[in-house]
């Protein structure tokens, strides 16, 4: 069980062990059996780190969605809310805690805030008269959660970053060298030092596992996520959406066909699947590039046939019996191969599609700064067709990006024409959009993006996606300017590419964290160091493979931990700026 | 040197030390006769009430406190009612137990804390007799009634009472009892005549302590250890019969030859004691009248109302090394120590006090150390430096007399503690230099307890404590001003608060809309904020946020989900004319009435036109514009129109057939030619209005080209109407119109006309994927 957590050469499963830890312990403080009242929200997030056993072993018996009315009975004598602090959830648990004590049943009422406590919501339950039913109220403070060996998120925590860095270095060690780019990311290096300041004299006395910790700001590089993935694991998140590790896929590829039977009754529920690198096949083939995975497959389905047919030379008993050893491993490998198979399958029928090719072939074009400074005839068409707002705006925000803004001019054309064709209810998210700086108009008249493409190398036309070379893969030719700045600044530094960040918006900064006396790494010859990056506001799959492609470069010399506030594509970055984004139909 | 041992006595095995503490600061007039006594172990403070008994309100009985050397710290007349018993929690908290089963606590400086009662029937049968007893689970009370029933507290902090069962022939009180703690569970042991009992949760059990003699006779007093571990039993005969509390071992027993009772008998052992002993008490005998023992965890402090005095075992080294003719090591290193000095210094004074006692010891230690070269000073320096605080807090100005022992176990965090408590700031912070603890564990801690307690001085205007907290605390790593203006507000100085949030030097949050979740400082700032905000009139409290950058942001966050109402005020005092606006706009799409939609879009109008923002102004108008021909064609026609987009209406439109308005909308909006042919285009072909279409067509030049008008036939699967644009069709796109009504060898003459290699290749991809179709026919 979780064992993917530990593979990596920073064992993160330690975070994960800290966390179950807490969890037990509030479990334990409500003796007697329980029940869980689950904001659905959170289920996923905790499903990284308990599994139902963990809970079942501390006596709960019964979990619930929260909703509003009566709760399920349960014949149990604590109900726990595991809950955000909302105050929309607030009024719920008011209801529920009503009915129950209508019903005269003892029970004991206890809420787990995650991940934090709020007075606000505490003053509702008050006004609400339930605050008093409550014997514990306690915050669960869910930090930094581990997804896969090198990667961690935040995902629903938006202030905390600063200290799910320091629950970080309390276990890791303290990071010796701070770099940061960008607004939010100076303003979290001052609350860590702050808090180290404050924690002073409580030095922690763990050898350090990190060398150094990069920050970046998602303003830094707001056209990466824009830019549609072109890694299989992308694709994936991109066409069907990722949500804490689990994919729901249309069923119909993966209907079980058993032999000589007609499959008359196709499965109707979406098929779930976990994607993590616990699975050796995934873990192969989902930074590739989508293009080299129809390859890999077909590799390996040669090879799983291959392991199959050992079974004829096995001639004696011992031989035999090593194979049937072998068998649930190599069953496990097959089924794996066919679920990824039908996957590969699903996501050519869409790569394939004429209106996949020609959205892409726009989004290379303002890549490379062709006609950027013009009303684009591909998204006035798309227009015309109704197509999703979401892809309209991606569009267009990108075209601002890598124009440096567009002429005023283009500007009103574009939100004239979507909120006359999606509705004036829109100027809302428009305003939002320009207040991000995703939009905007063009206040100097020198665009310098080509200079920093230039500089950055962000395209290189001679992208290799099968056997790639250079970072730019996962884009088939855009390299993601994000990576580039961790690239550069492992080598040959920062120092190089002065002009380019000052371009770039925010400050850039360096800092030192002083390590006691004996913490100090002597490092082996050849050792790797690790940089621990962090991508405040979001990290898309293609930048995490592309961060995983530099890990395994032999004369990298450098390993990546990779840590995020939340897992975006651009469609999910849009639909949160989006206002009234519910009412939005696609 | 030779006065170290002058004040032994030998005892059995052991020798025993009576050490002078204090020559007692307090002036007492009736020594300390007819008066209710409670000191509180470790050094704590000491209480005294005066004539408990004196009801008349004339003269009132007087409560006084007083720190262990006898400094004043409190007096106060009792004005409630008759005390039966006083004790100290391990707190440092005074307990007053009346007669009624009411427990009053107050803190060391006589300020009432809370009240609490051992329960109803109490009120009726009175309390004869209480004690307050410290375990584990912290301080608690036992008392017994009048009708002679036993009720427990085990922490007062966390009260449960618990009435414990009758004891079947117990009438009135019985002779002695004592509160055990054993196994965790608190149990009281209770003599009535000879016979013992022990009293727990359930049960009442008859015991009898191991080879006690028949004819001792009843037992009249009994005490127990310290540490819950050994009993001493006094009985009428004046035998005296010591033994583990669990009543498995006997000690000793001996006759004292006294008839009378004691009037108090406490335990004297240290931990790793040779020989536990038992100090007995009676009046005008033993020592001068009236004198209280405190038990200690080392020892017996003996209080009298001139001098206090602590009793103790001597520790092994120290008989080793002032032995007679000792051969310890210790001993023939301080020899060697004072051969050293007699031959090189002349001799200093060496008062007797034990302080200076341990002194020389460390100054002989410290000789012998240079000898040592492989020996860790680590310890050697610890141990002196807490010599040297526990002689600072010994001084008579602060009274606390702590052994070294009893200092480890009571730790260096409580004591700090305690000296904060005391607000004795400026040798707490001293201590915690000296001591080297980390800054947020010691002078961080101390400084907010300083500014906690500070900002409740009432005398102070608000400017001087402010100032006063700012530059004492600066910015100690640990100290939250946000905490301490929290505690400011408690104390109803608002003004005070907002000033101390100014100093935080924690910046804002990262705000972001829908999260209520800030930093754990915020909540503080919270609470004063919405504090503020019932308090003062809407614009003073506006004025005041708009200085509290923290505040502000925090407060928007607020209103976003809470009070939309007050953020357009917000708004409104900032002349944040574009966010006024937006406020307007989204409020428009709540309201269900369209003249009211629409006088709120007039008021995002006329913000946006402050805001100087030329699009959204045209925008918003645009919108009013086609909400009210929307109504007028839902009135007229029944269209269903309103609230759809432009382009929606428009469709909408074009499929009722009423083609002159949406041509009307086309041009009034200047929707772009390409749209609207798009849009035109689609809408004929869906209704398959063929001739239409071409006449459509014909209208002027296409803006979107013909290849469009092919698509949308075919989508009709119209392969003739389909044709006859293809001819219109521009060359480059020749190639994928013949494509698309599946004439490959219109695509394949094309493509060679126009010599293009992609062109040629699309055509003999499809043609490939034909031939396989046929092929797999």
């Amino acid at each position: 069980m979780a064992a993917h957590l530990s593979y990596g050469r920073v064992n993160l499963n330690i975070l994960r062990e800290a966390a179950r830890k807490e969890l037990r312990e509030f479990l334990d403080k409500c003796a007697g059996s329980k029940a869980i009242v689950w904001d659905e929200y959170l289920t996923g997030p905790f499903g990284l780190i308990a599994q139902y056993s963990l809970l079942k072993e501390h006596e709960v018996e019964k979990m619930f969605t929260l909703k509003s009315g009566r709760l399920p009975s349960a014949d149990v004598k604590n109900i726990i809310f595991f809950v955000r602090p909302r105050l929309e959830l607030m009024d719920i648990i008011a209801e529920n805690v009503f009915s129950e004590d209508k019903m005269h049943s003892a029970r004991d009422f206890h809420i787990l805030f995650v991940p934090r406590r709020s007075l606000l919501c505490e003053q509702r339950l008050k006004e609400q008269g339930v605050l008093g039913s409550f014997i514990n109220i306690d915050e669960y403070i869910l930090d930094l959660i581990p997804y896969d060996s090198d990667l961690l998120s935040m995902d629903h925590v938006s202030t905390a970053f600063s200290k799910g860095l320091m629950t970080l270095q309390a276990l890791y060690g303290t990071i010796p060298q701070i770099y940061g780019k960008g607004e939010c990311a100076r303003h979290v290096a001052n609350m860590m030092l702050r808090m180290k300041r404050e924690f002073a004299g409580s030095q922690n006395q763990i050898l350090p596992v990190f060398d150094t910790l990069l920050l970046l700001d998602r303003n830094v590089d707001m056209l990466t996520p824009l830019a549609t993935q072109l890694t299989y694991e992308g694709l994936i998140d991109e066409i069907y959406g990722i949500t804490n590790g689990y994919v729901k896929l249309p069923p119909e590829k993966f209907a079980q066909k058993k032999q000589g039977e007609a499959s008359k009754d196709l499965p109707t529920e979406p098929k779930k699947l976990q994607l993590n690198s616990a699975e050796e096949l995934y873990a192969e083939i989902r930074d590739k590039n989508f293009n080299a995975v129809g390859a890999a497959l077909s590799k390996k389905a040669k090879i799983i046939s291959a392991a199959f047919e050992e079974r004829h030379n096995a001639k004696t008993v011992g031989e035999i019996k090593q194979f049937v050893s072998q068998l649930p491993h190599m069953q496990a490998a097959r089924s794996s191969l066919a679920n990824h198979t039908s996957i590969a399958e699903l996501i050519k029928d869409i790569t394939t599609s004429e209106a996949f090719f020609d959205n892409l072939t726009v989004e290379q074009e303002f890549m490379t700064g062709v006609d950027t400074d013009k009303v684009n005839t591909y998204i006035e068409d798309c227009i015309s067709q109704k197509d999703p707002l979401i892809k309209i705006l991606r569009l267009v925000c990108m075209q601002s990006v890598c124009n440096n803004g567009l002429k005023q001019k283009v500007l009103d054309y574009y939100k004239r024409e979507i909120l006359q064709t999606y509705g004036y209810e829109h100027m809302l998210t428009l305003n939002n959009l320009e207040k991000v700086g995703l939009l905007k108009p063009q206040t100097s008249s020198r665009n310098n993006y080509p200079t920093i493409r230039k500089t950055l190398k962000l395209w290189m036309e001679d992208a290799n996606e099968q056997n790639p070379n250079d970072i730019s893969y996962v884009y088939s030719g855009y390299a993601p300017l994000s990576i580039r700045l961790t690239q550069v600044l492992a080598r040959p530094g920062w120092r190089s590419i002065e002009e380019v960040l000052k371009m770039l918006p925010g400050p850039h900064f360096e800092e030192r964290q002083q390590l006691p006396a004996g913490l100090h790494k002597k490092r082996q010859q050849g050792e790797n160091r690790t940089t621990l990056v962090f991508f405040l506001g979001g990290v898309s799959y293609a930048e995490i493979a592309a961060l995983r492609f530099l890990s395994q470069m032999e004369d990298s010399g450098m390993e990546y931990i990779i840590a995020t506030t939340k897992l975006i594509n651009g469609t999910i970055w849009i639909k949160s700026l989006m206002d009234r984004p519910e009412s939005q139909t696609p | 040197m030779s006065f170290v041992t002058a004040n032994w006595n030998p005892l059995g095995e052991a020798f025993y030390r009576k050490i002078e503490l204090y020559d007692m600061c307090w002036d007492l007039k009736d020594a300390l006769r007819d008066c209710l006594l409670a000191a509180a172990p470790y050094g704590g403070p000491i209480a005294l009430l005066r004539n408990p008994h004196r009801r008349s309100p004339s003269s009132r009985p007087q409560l006084e406190i007083y720190s262990a050397s006898g400094v004043a710290i409190a007096s106060f007349p009792w004005k409630s009612g008759p005390v039966v018993h006083l004790g100290w929690t391990v707190t440092d908290e005074l307990l007053c137990i009346q007669e009624d089963g009411s427990v009053l606590i107050y803190d060391m400086f006589g300020s009432f804390k809370r009240h609490f009662s051992m329960g109803q029937e109490v009120v009726q049968s009175q309390v004869l007799e209480a004690k307050v007893f410290h375990s584990p689970y912290g301080t608690g009370i036992a008392i017994v009634t009048g009708s002679s029933r036993f009720t427990l507290a085990t922490n007062i902090d966390e009260l449960k009472l618990r009435r414990l069962p009758e004891v079947p022939v117990l009438q009135g009180k019985p002779s002695c009892w004592v509160v055990l703690t054993q196994d965790r569970q608190t149990k009281v042991l209770l003599s009535n005549g000879p016979e013992l009992y022990i009293l727990d949760n359930t049960s009442c059990t008859a015991v009898s302590p191991p080879g006690l003699s028949p004819q001792a006779g009843s037992i009249v007093h009994m005490s127990v250890s310290f540490s819950y571990k050994y009993l001493a039993l006094f009985t009428d005969t004046g035998h005296l019969w010591t033994g583990s509390s669990q009543l498995q071992d006997k000690l000793s027993e001996i006759d004292t030859k006294k008839s009378l009772p004691p009037k108090q008998m406490v335990w004297c052992r240290r931990p790793k004691s040779q020989q536990p002993s038992v100090v007995l008490m009676w009046d005008r005998l033993l020592m001068v009248a009236g004198c209280l023992l405190v038990g200690e965890l080392d020892g017996v402090r003996i209080i009298s109302s001139t001098s206090q005095e602590l009793l103790q075992e001597v520790p092994l080294v120290c008989q080793d090394i002032f032995k007679i003719a000792s051969m310890a090591p210790g001993a023939l290193l301080l020899e060697a120590h004072r051969e050293y000095e007699v031959r090189t210094l002349p001799e200093g004074d060496q008062g007797a006090k034990h302080g200076e006692t341990t002194l020389i010891w460390h100054i002989a230690a410290s000789f012998g150390k240079c000898f040592l070269t492989d020996f860790s000073p680590d310890q050697f320096v610890s141990t002196c430096r807490e010599l040297r605080v526990l002689n600072a807090v010994r001084e008579s100005s602060v009274g606390l007399p702590l052994t070294h022992a009893q200092f480890k176990q009571m730790t260096l965090q409580v004591l700090i503690d305690r000296l904060v408590y005391r607000q004795f700031y400026p040798l707490a912070i001293e201590i915690c230099r000296y001591l080297k603890i980390p800054d947020y564990q010691g002078v961080s801690r101390v400084l907010k307890h300083w500014a906690s307690c500070k900002v409740q001085q009432k005398d102070l205007s608000d400017e001087a404590i402010a100032q006063a907290v700012c530059v004492k605390v600066g910015d100690s790593p640990g100290v939250s001003y946000s905490h301490i203006a929290a505690k400011a507000y408690e104390c109803g100085r608002t003004e005070l608060a907002i000033k101390l949030l100014d100093f935080e030097p924690r910046p804002p949050p990262v705000c972001q809309a829908g999260d209520i979740t800030p930093l754990t400082s915020c909540v503080s700032v919270y609470t004063v904020v919405t504090y503020l905000k019932n308090e003062m009139n809407r614009g003073d409290f506006f004025m005041t946020l708009r200085n509290q950058p923290v505040a502000l942001c925090l407060y928007r966050q607020f209103c976003k989900l809470q009070e939309q109402e007050t953020l357009k005020d917000l708004y409104n005092q900032d002349d944040d004319h574009q966010e006024l606006a937006n406020y307007y706009v989204a409020a428009s799409y709540r309201e269900k009435r369209l003249d009211s939609r629409l006088s709120l879009l007039q008021g995002a109008v006329d913000e946006y036109n402050k805001a100087k923002n030329e699009f959204a102004v045209k925008a918003t108008e645009d919108e009013m514009r086609l909400l009210r021909f929307q109504r007028k064609l839902d009135d007229e026609k029944g269209a269903g129109l309103l609230g759809l987009s432009l382009q929606a209406t428009m469709e909408a439109l074009l499929a009722l057939g009423l083609h002159k308005q949406a041509e009307q909308l086309y041009r009034d909006f200047r929707v772009p030619d390409k749209r609207y042919w798009w849009l035109k285009l689609k809408s004929l072909a869906e209704k398959e209005e063929w001739e239409e279409l071409e006449k459509f067509s014909k209208s002027k030049k296409s803006p979107i080209g013909y290849l469009p008008f092919v698509e949308v036939c075919m989508k009709s699967n119209n392969k003739y109407e389909a044709r006859k644009y293809v001819s219109k069709v521009t060359p480059e796109q020749k190639v994928r119109a013949h494509l698309a009504i599946s004439d490959l060898e219109g695509a394949a003459d094309a493509a060679i006309e126009r010599k293009n290699e992609s062109d040629v290749g699309a055509v003999l991809a499809r043609c490939a994927g034909v031939c396989r179709d046929t092929s797999d026919m």
